[in-house]
């Protein structure tokens, strides 16, 4: 081989690219994360695997439809009706953003732009008072 | 025209495979996780491999191409990045090749045509649309790359999620669209293009030109199908994968979705496609001899190491064949 | 002898379009006027080389061994085991196409495989086809194809109509150069016999005599002597130059075409008188008396055995270094191979101008530098009387020549001097210079009268911008600082653009040179008054095209 003085570290710097996620990792499981499910409530507004996937598009559908529409009312795949509210009535169940949404939103370093408008439940106690108006509750 | 649909039916066959495979055989851990594994190996020590292949001959004389003034007397001002007389100034250029693809921002289009009597008319001018679509197809790639370390790594490091959310800046629908699904479409589908329909480019295109567009491109659009349309279970994919980084395989989950076992056996082909093929430009452009030496050959002595003696003719030979005429012409010899 | 020519109109029905039928599947047509005569066997025996025998390209049996098959492979992987630029450009086009249109044939003649990618892929094809799985299963899917009689002859034709200008590796994102990949591909025709007889006579005759014209010591003595003859006669001054001379400081050489024939002999008067004015020690030799070297065109070996005598004769001299005259392809071997092949020359010391003092250290380790770096340097130290209107009588171009330009970076040298020591000096279009140059079509061997059709197309884009300057500024006169260039642009200049004459720098040199103790010069080193022509320009003989 020639020229190893050169080709050779371009070659550790190659390896040291295409293999960072296996030593960052350093071989340690990184069990998936688990949210904590709501104990008072058992059934979601779409079944279970519907929401893993793709809870998104019904929060972006139903922000459309109270912003634009004025409607509020989302009628599920069972026919069963439900409030059109993130605040309302998903954290109604999911009371815990920490341990639901978050978990799994920091675990693939996503960062919904929900927050810019909508509170945490629990953090809405904190706010100043007069801000506490029927929309934000 | 066998040359595009060739490519073309193999590709759909390599789409077909996992579909089959998953959905009728129920694969899941041959394609979500032993393909993988093994198509990622190939990658890496096929591309050692090559690199080390080339690096086995040797360079045996200078030959940078030099496209700027040399360094010679002071006052001529040296091209130092088109003309590198020294190592750094070889990196600079290197890097300006590597980064910005300076030589290919050079091309001209030749414009041929004659006057009505008849005189020849050649004119060039700057033409960047090559240019232009391949920075933005490497570097669109390279991006996503990049951005995919986001489900291969826990934590996620800062700067890859930085990176993330810059590509999606303009948060338009959710999940949010990133740019680079939109660029490096537009790069892959120009550089398609013109080998289509310019005569000269598909006249030398090959099957291997057309296979990594279309593999490519199959790769970009499943991605985005997943991300935009049929969507998959992401958390279930990220434990694959963190798996699969972290030396704990597991079968993945069921309920993950055909079209990710589509994404990443495409994926799979081309990593282990990678070395032995084309595509190897990504290593060899640092291995060009007309590109990585600086143009210092008469400054510094250049080893070849296979230099070997040759027949030459010597003066005394020399001497010896024209001795009479050298002394009647009044030419010195050595020997009267 | 040679075939007739087509008129420019005839030769200007270019189509850059690719035909219908796909290159592998295209067999060479061997059309007179676009290939070179095989190297005849007297001369391919006494350099040693394989397979010495008549034989014709344009003729079905080539004569070759039986193992010409087997030798072809062997070599091939020889030569891949030898060059790592070789595996690499065999390995890593993509085919993007930007060097399709930036080669004078293809410009010239719209075959598609002048297309540098092409060109390249005729011997890819078979690198992949004999040496790679996928190549030796898939065949044609994967790009291969196998070794047969007609690709060599595909070979033939193709790699003895590329000039290795590299004006193609300028543009290609990997750099890559199809000047090595003839240079290679014609080592492997070698070795079967495959050559050329323009490339094979110059080369058994620099081996044998010294020199390319194949001038004897003393005839090379006597040319030098009449150009001294000719310079009294304008100037006024006795030159008496010498030859083989031990214990001079510096050992000049330059290409015997300079010697022999117009019009680089006025170059070589220019650089005559430069020495004399000068009084420079220095001598000239007749067995290194060769500044080209056509082993560049013929095998890396043959390069080596060509360019021994330069540092030989030096050594042997006792010359503390070497100055070289005006030549490309020369250029490109002191430059980027000589120190390499025949080096080191500890026995030289680094060039120092012993008028100006000034040392040449980016030439330390060669030892060896071009005259227009010397004549720049004396220029800058204001060590000549220059009368630049003595070249007033002409409007002047410069044509970068490809090998100093793009296998060494000489652009400004040339420049300084002209333009100190002429008046009226207008640059061709800028995509048309520089490292972007156009090559004179003829060159790497290829300057015979038998390939005359073939280097007016590939001369075509050179002659087209010396035609914009000629129409635009009235250029009646091109330098070039290339022997071969001043060969062939003549006849180039004739058929394109008549009224353009061509000359090396050191002819303008010469002629702006105030000699002390000249007499009066009212004509130049060609004997032409020193007034501008007014008039239509004059039309030149034509009759070698």
């Amino acid at each position: 081989m020639y020229d190893a003085d050169k080709i050779i570290p371009g070659l550790i710097v190659f390896l040291i690219i295409v293999l960072f996620p296996y030593y960052y990792t350093m071989g340690r499981m990184v069990p998936a994360p688990k949210p904590i499910k709501p104990t008072k409530y058992k059934k979601c507004v779409e079944p279970l695997s519907y929401m893993r996937a793709a809870h998104m598009d019904i929060l972006d559908a139903w922000r459309d439809e109270v912003v634009r529409h004025e409607k509020r009312v989302y009628v599920s795949s069972t026919g069963k009706e439900w409030d059109m509210s993130l605040q309302n009535e998903c954290l109604r169940c999911h009371d815990n953003k920490a341990k639901f949404c978050d978990r799994c939103h920091n675990y693939l370093g996503v960062k919904p732009y929900c927050w810019d408008c909508h509170f945490e439940p629990n953090k809405i106690k904190e706010l100043p008072h007069k801000m506490m108006t029927k929309e934000t509750m | 025209m066998s040359r595009v649909i060739f490519p073309l039916i193999v590709v759909l066959v390599l789409i077909a495979i996992p579909i089959l495979g998953v959905k009728v055989a129920g694969l899941h851990l041959l394609f979500g996780v032993v393909i993988p594994y093994v198509a990622f190996a190939i990658f890496i020590l096929g591309f050692i491999w090559r690199v080390i292949y080339w690096a086995q001959s040797p360079v045996p004389f200078r030959i940078p191409t030099t496209a700027g003034q040399q360094r010679s007397l002071p006052w001529f001002k040296q091209s130092r990045w088109d003309n590198p007389f020294t190592t750094g100034e070889v990196i600079v250029r290197m890097a300006l090749e590597v980064l910005c693809f300076r030589s290919l921002f050079r091309n001209k289009r030749i414009d041929f045509r004659q006057l009505p009597d008849g005189t020849p008319i050649l004119r060039y001018s700057p033409t960047k649309w090559l240019w232009a679509f391949a920075l933005l197809f490497h570097w669109s790639f390279l991006i996503i790359l990049i951005r995919h370390i986001r489900l291969a790594t826990v934590p996620i490091p800062g700067p890859i999620e930085f990176l993330d959310h810059l590509d999606a800046i303009f948060e338009i629908g959710l999940p949010q669209l990133y740019l680079t699904d939109l660029t490096i479409l537009a790069g892959l589908l120009f550089l398609l293009c013109r080998r289509l329909f310019i005569p000269q480019l598909r006249y030398i295109s090959l099957p291997a030109d057309y296979f990594p567009l279309f593999l490519i491109i199959s790769i970009v659009c499943s991605g985005m199908l997943m991300r935009y349309f049929l969507r998959t279970d992401i958390v279930g994919v990220k434990e694959l994968v963190m798996g699969l980084v972290s030396f704990h395989p597991h079968a993945p989950v069921k309920d993950i979705g055909t079209i990710f076992f589509v994404h990443i056996f495409l994926v799979s082909c081309l990593f282990a496609y990678f070395p032995f093929s084309k595509l190897m430009h990504m290593g060899g452009v640092f291995l060009s001899p007309t590109r990585n030496l600086a143009n210092n050959s008469r400054y510094k002595r250049h080893i070849n190491p296979w230099n070997y003696p040759v027949k030459t003719h010597p003066y005394e030979e020399y001497e010896e064949e024209f001795r009479e005429f050298m002394k009647q012409a009044g030419i010195p010899v050595e020997k009267e | 002898m040679a075939a007739k020519t087509p008129k420019p109109q005839e030769l200007l029905q270019i189509d850059h379009r690719p035909p219908r039928e796909w290159w592998m599947d295209r067999k060479v047509v061997f059309k007179p006027g676009t290939w070179c005569y095989a190297g005849r066997p007297e001369n391919v025996k006494a350099l040693d080389l394989p397979f010495p025998r008549e034989w014709s390209p344009d003729e079905e049996d080539w004569k070759l061994p039986d193992n010409w098959k087997e030798i072809v492979l062997e070599t091939f992987r020889d030569r891949l085991h030898k060059f790592r630029s070789l595996k690499v450009f065999m390995d890593i086009c993509v085919r993007c196409g930007a060097c399709a249109d930036k080669c004078h044939y293809f410009i010239g003649s719209g075959d598609p495989k002048n297309m540098p990618v092409l060109r390249a892929e005729l011997l890819r094809s078979i690198y992949r086809g004999e040496f790679t799985k996928a190549g030796q299963i898939l065949g044609r899917l994967a790009g291969g194809r196998k070794l047969t009689y007609d690709v060599i002859k595909e070979w033939f034709y193709y790699f003895f109509q590329c000039t290795e200008c590299r004006r193609c590796s300028v543009f290609c994102p990997y750099g890559i150069d199809t000047a090595e990949i003839t240079m290679i591909a014609r080592e492997l025709l070698l070795e079967i016999g495959i050559n050329i007889n323009w490339i094979m006579g110059p080369v058994a005759n620099s081996f044998r005599t010294g020199n390319h014209m194949g001038l004897l010591p003393h005839t090379f003595k006597d040319n030098i002597e009449f150009l001294c003859e000719d310079i009294y006669d304008i100037t006024g001054i006795k030159i008496e130059p010498t030859f083989n001379r031990k214990g001079a400081e510096i050992l000049f050489i330059t290409p015997s075409a300079d010697v022999f024939a117009e019009p680089g002999i006025y170059t070589c008067m220019g650089y005559l008188l430069l020495f004399h004015y000068l009084d420079l020690d220095y001598t000239w030799s007749t067995y290194a008396s060769e500044g080209g070297n056509f082993g560049l065109f013929t095998s890396h070996e043959m390069m080596k055995r060509l360019n021994a005598k330069m540092y030989a004769e030096a050594k042997r001299l006792g010359v503390k270094w070497i100055l070289g005259g005006e030549c490309g392809h020369m250029w490109r071997v002191i430059h980027q191979y000589m120190n390499t092949l025949n080096g080191p020359a500890d026995f030289l010391e680094v060039p120092v101008s012993p008028i100006t003092g000034t040392r040449f250290e980016h030439a330390k380790a060669t030892k060896m530098i071009h005259i227009l770096e010397f004549i720049s340097d004396l220029i800058y130290h204001d060590k000549l009387n220059l009368d630049p209107s003595r070249n007033d009588h002409l409007v002047v171009t410069h044509h970068d020549s490809c090998n100093p330009v793009r296998a060494m970076g000489f652009i400004q040298e040339p420049r300084h001097v002209i333009k100190s020591v002429c008046n009226n000096f207008y640059e061709m279009p800028e995509n048309t210079i520089y490292a972007e140059t156009f090559c004179c079509g003829s060159g790497a061997g290829l300057n015979t009268d038998e390939f005359m059709e073939m280097r007016m197309r590939g001369g075509l884009p050179r002659a087209n911008a010396v035609d914009y300057v000629h129409k635009k500024y009235g250029v009646n006169r091109m330098t070039a600082i290339c022997a071969i260039d001043r060969a062939v642009l003549p006849t180039l200049m004739n058929y394109w653009v008549p009224g353009v004459s061509i000359s090396g720098v050191c002819e303008l040199v010469g002629n702006a040179l105030v000699m002390p103790g000249e007499k009066p010069r009212d004509i130049d080193l060609r004997q032409e008054p020193l007034v501008r022509p007014t008039a239509e320009m004059p039309s030149e003989d034509e009759s070698d095209v």
